[in-house]
């Protein structure tokens, strides 16, 4: 029973990291189309930016929730303006530019932070479910996504500015007639997009530590699992998330950590060939 | 090795040695002022952190080498390149010091991977080649030399001592999923069942795992009275976290023979890394006479950007003096005299303690130093002197078999 | 005036073939030759995803697959037969074979642009992990060790079927120049065939070529097929030159042929070959230097290109050419000689 419990938690966990991960992904690419091969990169900025805060004083929550999201974001919004901004449209030429950006990304990194940065300790401690222990602090991870995505909902649903933005991605050529700037929208998307990777960044570091080369390990996972949710971003990211972590989670528990991995994939490649719309292009139609 | 007659007389490595390479003059090191050298070690991408401290102690083994009058009366200049972690770039580069620099010697390659990516290179154009890593073991090439451990060097020591100590005799294995993991946790049977223990379980994970939940929780249903991390890399340190967090650090005594080669004992925090026990042929706070020195060199030569060593980092420095004691004994730059001096011993008396060449093996004969974590920083709690690379010995020996030349995959004894 | 196109660019490419089979290893160091070895083995790899991207509209995030596979295939075979000459015709057929077997998969499902990128990319990463966790004695193909992240130290070499020899530094790069004009060759005969022209008008507009009779999905099977053919032969030269090992599966492997092609330009076959090659250069040179970190400054190189030169190299030299050729013509208007 008690480990029953534990693998519940552990599912929950896993789904909310992927999540996580994915969320600045899956605003990018689901409202702009945009490929941005730097997600994995904004993630590890996140990370460092906490890392380094927390070390200079300033409470962690404050550092992870708040200082993380800010850097970040403003990191996306100079490479919006720098470089994105005139790419748009051009669905390869981003994927080069960001390419090149999360090389560029990760050599700065190397070069001023270095690859021995001391992490940070995950807070709150733990607690037991009968012999197993089970930390606090990943149960707060889970509580933030959730957060994340009832706020996401709540912008995107019933503030002006979800309408707007809702209407851009729908058709840019209306909004503009009717006086909104798409490119503000854009800028707005992408700095929004790039925060939410530097919170998951900052929300990991506790628990995966930082290093300027890990964001290779999130840019694939995360571009599968926004691709299989489909085009309703924050249902699709929700649904996507939940189906292949706790299904590769699943895999990891009965076999071993390469099967969980490979199960993934392979949920992953089944979805899109009997959803070729992804997740969303079949159900929950005409959802957020 | 049942390798068929055709593949060896014809195959990747074995034969590369004996062809002839045509248009190629070999260079008469005599000829030249100063003696060039090279080094290939990964400063950037995935290796960097091991390769940036290696690079480190070179520079130093050479300048030092260089104040003290040089060799042969000349100095030495060191080239330095840099693979990116890519193995591709490792045969380009080696490709190029063996025929554009053509140095007496080559200090490259930090994984396996690499290493058998190029020592055919280096046997084909007979420069005599260093391999500054500890790694698996096996490689029996008399062209090719080892200044890291190899498992049963330092296994063999801590699993008695830590049993001991903590009188445990169910063991948890976890190791990075690939060749050094996997031999490594062979050795770790074996001894563990010498000492009257049993290993429960073993897992393996691949390099790019960040996610231990599951093994967290496989670990606490096992309850082990022991863990023994094989874990490598970045990725891998996520385990320590994921430990702490849940509430266990402390819980089970854990020990490794690879915990802090990656500097992992100073990136994690205090709770998350105190208590590991480690064994390797150096640590940085090992506190003798010649090491203090060591250091201090070190630190007037960085200053500030001194970089905390470790086993890695310092076979890099052993391998520069060993190779320069056996020009010394023999007089010459030339290769085979060269081996034949290593082949002598040439003990060198460094940072970690006396060291010498195994002539069986052409790996180090060396004094391993078991260490427990406390503070961010290793404290050494018992030598063992001159220890031997058993486990590669039982594969190799190159003093029968000179012309052997294979990279062996080593079985415990038990299988 | 295409027809002339054609001509100029197929002498340009005759000549600069033989002049690196004929003229660039007299006087070419050892060291260039090895890397040159390598070059032309991965531009192989280039061209078969210009082929495949630029022509056939498939964006495959996958090519690094079929390069992985033919890699291995043609380690295990070399390990397996007698004669090496088996493991390079495996290195064809196992990555045509299993493109055909994912292309089934995917044209069929009618799966198309990104969605197909997200499965090659998929089945490649799932490929590297799978053969990165070969390590154990266990897994082996008859002779071959996988060996997992370590790859395969030792393969034997590729060797002349006749007299049975290992084909020589030189040999083998002589034979990447050959193969990779060949692939070209072969390449532009499929694309100036029947089926190459169908297959372009599948990219141009879909609906309309099937609304005309043809069954794209066939069509986009065979010319996927072919590229990944191609792709083998590049992890066979790969194989002989450098080594096999997981990392020719992984992302980063992926990720610089798309580079390649885009730098060289996207819809031509010589370019992502130059792309290749100057970036490989590129690369190989920072890594010499050592004063600036090799990411940054391929980094900054990458931005600052697709900001100046969008279209890629190829384009922008072509502009460069119609630039002179327009003021001969004007010249020579000017000077009242005749116009073409």
């Amino acid at each position: 029973m008690d480990y029953v419990i534990v693998l519940i938690l552990q599912v929950l966990y896993s789904v909310a990291s992927l999540a996580l991960i994915c969320a600045g992904l899956a605003v990018v690419f689901g409202m702009m189309r945009v490929i941005n091969l730097a997600h994995g990169e904004f993630i590890m900025l996140g990370g460092f930016t906490a890392v380094f805060a927390t070390q200079a004083g300033i409470p962690i929550v404050i550092s992870m929730l708040i200082i993380a999201p800010f850097v970040v974001g403003f990191v996306g919004l100079l490479a919006e303006q720098l470089v994105v901004r005139f790419l748009y449209g051009r669905m390869i030429d981003t994927m080069l530019a960001t390419w090149g950006l999360s090389l560029l990304l990760i050599g700065a990194a190397t070069m001023l932070f270095g690859n021995s940065v001391a992490g940070i300790s995950a807070p709150f401690g733990s607690f037991k479910v009968g012999q197993y222990g089970v930390s606090f602090y990943e149960m707060f991870v889970v509580a933030v996504t959730v957060g994340i995505m009832i706020i996401g909902f709540c912008v995107l649903r019933y503030t002006k500015l979800g309408l707007i933005a809702r209407g851009t991605m729908q058709n840019p050529e209306m909004a503009s007639s009717l006086g909104i700037s798409p490119s503000r929208v854009y800028s707005i998307t992408f700095a929004i997009g790039a925060a939410l990777s530097g919170l998951a960044g900052a929300l990991l570091a506790p628990l995966s530590g930082v290093l300027p080369t890990m964001g290779k390990a999130f840019v694939a996972k995360a571009f599968i699992t926004v691709i299989s949710g489909g085009e309703a971003i924050l249902v699709g990211l929700i649904s996507a998330s939940g189906l292949l972590g706790a299904f590769s989670t699943l895999a990891t528990f009965a076999t071993t950590p390469v099967i969980g991995d490979a199960a993934l994939l392979f949920a992953a490649i089944v979805l899109l060939r009997f959803l070729p719309n992804g997740i969303t292009g079949r159900f929950f139609r005409g959802s957020i | 090795m049942n390798l068929k007659r055709r593949s060896v007389l014809k195959g990747g490595a074995a034969t590369l040695g004996a062809l002839a390479t045509p248009g190629l003059a070999t260079k008469a090191f005599a000829q030249d002022d100063v003696i060039q050298i090279a080094n290939i070690s990964d400063l950037s991408g995935g290796f960097d952190i091991y390769g940036q401290a290696q690079l480190a102690c070179f520079q130093l083994a050479v300048e030092e080498i260089n104040k003290s009058g040089g060799l042969l009366g000349k100095q030495l200049e060191l080239n330095s390149f840099d693979p990116q972690s890519d193995i591709q770039l490792y045969t380009q580069y080696a490709t190029e010091v063996a025929t554009r620099i053509q140095p007496p010697v080559v200090f490259a390659g930090i994984s396996s991977a690499s290493r058998e990516a190029i020592r055919p290179i280096f046997n084909r154009f007979n420069t005599l080649y260093f391999y500054p890593s500890l790694y698996e073991g096996g490689v029996c090439d008399r062209n090719h030399f080892c200044t890291g451990t190899t498992p049963a060097q330092t296994i063999e020591k801590l699993v008695p001592f830590v049993m001991n100590k903590f009188a445990g005799k169910k063991v948890y294995v976890i190791a990075a999923d690939y060749n050094y993991g996997w031999i490594s946790a062979r050795w770790v049977k074996h001894y563990v069942e010498a000492n009257g223990g049993e290993v429960i379980a073993d897992e393996y994970f691949p390099l790019e795992v960040t996610e231990f939940g599951p093994a967290i929780k496989n670990i606490q249903a096992a309850k082990p009275d022991l863990i023994y991390s094989l874990l490598v890399g970045g990725n891998h340190m996520s385990f320590f976290r994921q430990w702490a967090a849940a509430g266990l650090a402390g819980s089970i005594p854990m020990f490794s023979t690879d915990f802090g080669v990656g500097n992992e004992h100073i990136v994690l925090s205090k709770e998350e890394s105190d208590g590991m026990h480690a064994a390797y042929s150096y640590v940085h706070e090992l506190d003798t006479p010649a090491n203090k020195a060591f250091l201090g060199r070190m630190q007037d030569k960085f200053g500030d950007d001194a970089p905390y060593l470790n086993e890695l980092s310092i076979a890099a420095y052993y391998a520069v003096y060993h190779w320069a004691e056996a020009v010394k004994r023999a007089g010459t730059l030339e290769r085979m005299p060269v081996i034949e001096a290593l082949e002598d011993g040439t003990p060198f008396d460094g940072p970690g303690g006396l060291s010498t060449i195994d002539p069986q093996t052409h790996h180090r004969i060396c004094d391993v130093h078991i260490a427990e974590v406390k503070d961010n920083a290793f404290q050494v709690l018992e030598t063992h002197a001159q220890l031997a690379p058993t486990d590669t010995q039982a594969v190799c020996n190159l003093i029968e078999n000179p012309n052997e030349n294979q990279y062996f995959t080593i079985e415990s004894p038990d299988e | 005036m295409i027809l002339k196109r054609t001509y100029i660019e197929l002498t340009a490419v005759t000549l600069i073939a033989l002049f690196a089979l004929i003229v660039f290893p007299k006087f070419a160091q050892f060291y260039t030759i090895i890397s040159s070895t390598i070059y032309v083995s991965l531009a192989i790899l280039a061209l078969s995803l210009a082929f495949i991207w630029g022509y056939g509209g498939i964006l495959c995030f996958g090519q690094a697959a079929f390069f992985g596979l033919g890699g291995y295939a043609y380690a295990v075979g070399a390990w397996n037969f007698d004669a090496t000459v088996y493991g390079a015709l495996l290195a064809v057929i196992v990555p045509t074979v299993f493109a055909a077997a994912l292309g089934y998969f995917m044209f069929y499902g009618r799966l198309s642009d990104v969605y197909l990128g997200v499965i090659t990319l998929t089945v490649t990463l799932i490929l590297f992990k799978l053969v990165n966790s070969t390590g154990g004695d266990a897994y082996a193909i008859g002779k071959a060790k996988l060996g997992g992240f370590n790859g395969m130290p030792g393969t034997p070499l590729l060797e002349n079927p006749l007299t049975e020899e290992v084909l020589s530094p030189h040999a083998l790069y002589g034979l990447a120049v050959v193969l990779l004009f060949f692939s070209y060759l072969l390449c532009k005969a499929v694309l100036a065939s029947r089926f190459g022209r169908v297959v372009v008008a599948i990219r141009e507009n879909e609906t309309r070529a099937e609304l005309l009779g043809y069954d794209a999905r066939p069509y986009k099977l065979i010319f996927f097929s072919i590229g990944a053919g191609l792709a083998g032969i590049s992890g066979m030269l790969f194989a002989n030159a450098v080594f096999v090992a997981p990392t020719m599966f992984d992302m980063a492997s992926t990720a610089r042929i798309l580079i390649w092609v885009i730098v060289g330009g996207l819809g031509t076959l010589v370019g992502p070959v130059i792309g290749c090659i100057s970036l490989l250069m590129i690369t190989t040179y920072l890594g010499k230097t050592g004063f600036v970190d090799p990411n940054i400054a391929l980094g900054v190189i990458l931005i600052v290109f697709v900001l100046l030169v969008p279209r890629g190299i190829l384009p922008l030299l072509d502009d460069g050419l119609n630039w002179v050729l327009e003021r001969l013509k004007i010249s020579r208007e000017k000077s009242g000689g005749r116009v073409l």
